[in-house]
């Protein structure tokens, strides 16, 4: 049995694959614009190099490149907070750094509840996609011949 | 011998205004978007971001776009924006047994956990133009659903041969930082963690004519489609600042399983081999490509007899990447007037050396 991932993983997570208008809602919900933070790191578009293993399962090799910014701010609680999301997107990133923050010392019931919210419109996203592909699911028929 | 030449600047200012007059082509169509080719020219997306080995749907767009369609130039574009990156982070290896497949098929076993899921494909279609895509905002009917999604994990085909023992497991992995060739130098030979990522940024036409030649012949395999899977990976890494390993995104991938005949050795029973493919984005030819000349190139490390370009690392590691070969070829294109006056001189003294001998005689 795998750890669930803890309260902070499931929000750094969910505000990085949430969409704009989702993180945005979640943001305006925990007060994000009142807040003041003191920038430790601007957001910055660097690159990560994507791994994959070959078969799967063996050796790891670099596959290729992908654009992904980061952020981190410091709360006037005194709180660092740290944002990462794949692409070139400074206000998201920013965005997370300061949630991440804020979320700290937020009170845990009120995140959860948020932070699942994100996470089911992420499943119910891929959910209707897993749809499109059931429909092309191949049902293979058994044609019986007749001459016995 | 080079000589810096000056001159014809005003030329090339007025050759690169022009082209972008061509580009925009005619002014009384509309423009087009990096978003519109981002979404509907998706597969030449994929290419870029392969070929310019950095994933970015919406660069590889634009790229395509500067390069008025041109995937090889707007290869070269990503790659020359990705030297104005930092190297942040390597990711955690994703997990393509996770992925959320949006197409999933095997050509060796029909009834696999899982089915056979045909996703958007042009496989089966009749290959007729079709004339109602000319421009019409005609309706398209959407996409059917089925109350049954596809499972979140479907078990990868080849974990089912491997379990009875038909098929060479896949070797454990290496221990230490896989080769990046983007940092360090081909030092041959190499292992396979380098080929498989110059393969992966390599040319789809060289990797898949490799691959083709192998089944024709120039190499050793008898392949098979294990499993070939389309679909979504997340992206994990483990920034210091954190200290665990969080999702920061999603990348579409396609994985290519090949499995091959192999009669067997001295040391080995017959078996089957395999093969692996795995490339960004939507991208078939090139997975599969991939994936058999990865096998050949296994076979000759395993120091079977050469049988062809395929098996031979020097020829297919040189020669995949085509921003090198635009480098190389591409070059001879600008002006060389003063080797080619040199080589002129040379031919000239060889001719009259000749015509002074033979008066000689």
């Amino acid at each position: 049995m795998t750890e669930l991932p803890s309260l902070r993983v499931r929000w750094l997570q969910a505000l990085a694959l949430a969409s704009d208008a989702e993180a945005e809602r979640f943001g305006q919900s925990f007060g994000v614009g009142d807040a003041a933070f003191e920038l430790l790191r601007a957001p910055e578009v660097g690159l990560v190099m994507a791994r994959g293993r070959a078969g799967g399962t063996g050796t790891a090799f670099n596959l290729g490149e992908v654009t992904v910014t980061r952020c981190a701010v410091r709360s006037s609680g005194d709180r660092i907070g740290i944002g990462w999301v794949q692409g070139r997107r400074l206000e998201r990133a920013r965005l997370i750094a300061r949630l991440d923050a804020l979320l700290q010392s937020a009170p845990s019931k009120a995140v959860d509840a948020a932070v699942t919210e994100l996470e089911a419109a992420r499943a119910e996203r891929q959910a209707a996609t897993a749809r499109k592909a059931g429909a092309t699911r191949v049902e293979f028929f058994t044609l019986v011949r007749g001459e016995d | 011998m080079y000589v810096a030449v000056k001159g014809g600047e005003r030329a090339i200012r007025n050759a690169h205004r022009w082209l972008a007059e061509e580009r925009r082509g005619d002014p009384d169509l509309p423009e087009l978007d990096p978003a519109q080719l981002r979404e509907q020219l998706a597969l030449g997306c994929d290419r870029v971001m392969n070929e310019g080995s950095l994933y970015d749907p919406d660069l590889a767009a634009l790229a395509l776009k500067q390069a008025r369609g041109d995937t090889v130039e707007a290869a070269f574009l990503l790659r020359a924006f990705r030297t104005t990156l930092p190297r942040l982070l390597s990711s955690v290896p994703v997990e393509t047994a996770g992925m959320r497949v949006t197409r999933r098929v095997s050509a060796t076993f029909k009834d696999i956990p899982g089915g056979q899921i045909l996703g958007p494909t042009f496989d089966y279609t009749h290959r007729l133009l079709d004339e109602t895509l000319g421009g019409t905002d005609a309706e398209i009917a959407p996409a059917a659903v089925a109350e049954q999604p596809v499972d979140p994990v479907v078990p990868r085909v080849l974990d089912i041969l491997d379990a009875d023992g038909m098929i060479q497991p896949e070797p454990a992995a290496a221990e230490g930082e896989p080769t990046d060739l983007t940092r360090e130098p081909l030092l041959f030979p190499v292992g396979r963690d380098a080929w498989l990522q110059n393969l992966a940024r390599g040319d789809e036409g060289f990797v898949f004519a490799l691959g083709y030649s192998t089944q024709r012949g120039f190499g050793s395999t008898h392949p098979f489609v294990g499993e070939l899977r389309v679909g979504t990976v997340d992206l994990v890494v483990e920034p210091e600042e954190l200290g665990f390993p969080i999702v920061i995104g999603e990348v579409e991938l396609t994985e290519c399983e090949m499995v091959n005949q192999f009669l067997g050795s001295k040391t080995e029973p017959p078996q089957f081999t395999r093969g692996y493919g795995l490339v960004f984005g939507h991208q078939e030819r090139k997975a599969m490509g991939m994936a058999l000349v990865d096998r050949a190139l296994r076979n000759a490390a395993d120091g079977q007899e050469q049988r062809g370009p395929a098996m031979d690392q020097e020829f297919v590691l040189y020669h995949s990447d085509n921003v090198q070969a635009s480098g190389f070829v591409e070059h001879l294109k600008l002006p060389h007037y003063v080797d080619f006056q040199g080589e002129l001189e040379t031919i000239r003294r060889m001719r009259e050396a000749a015509a002074r001998e033979e008066g000689g005689e």
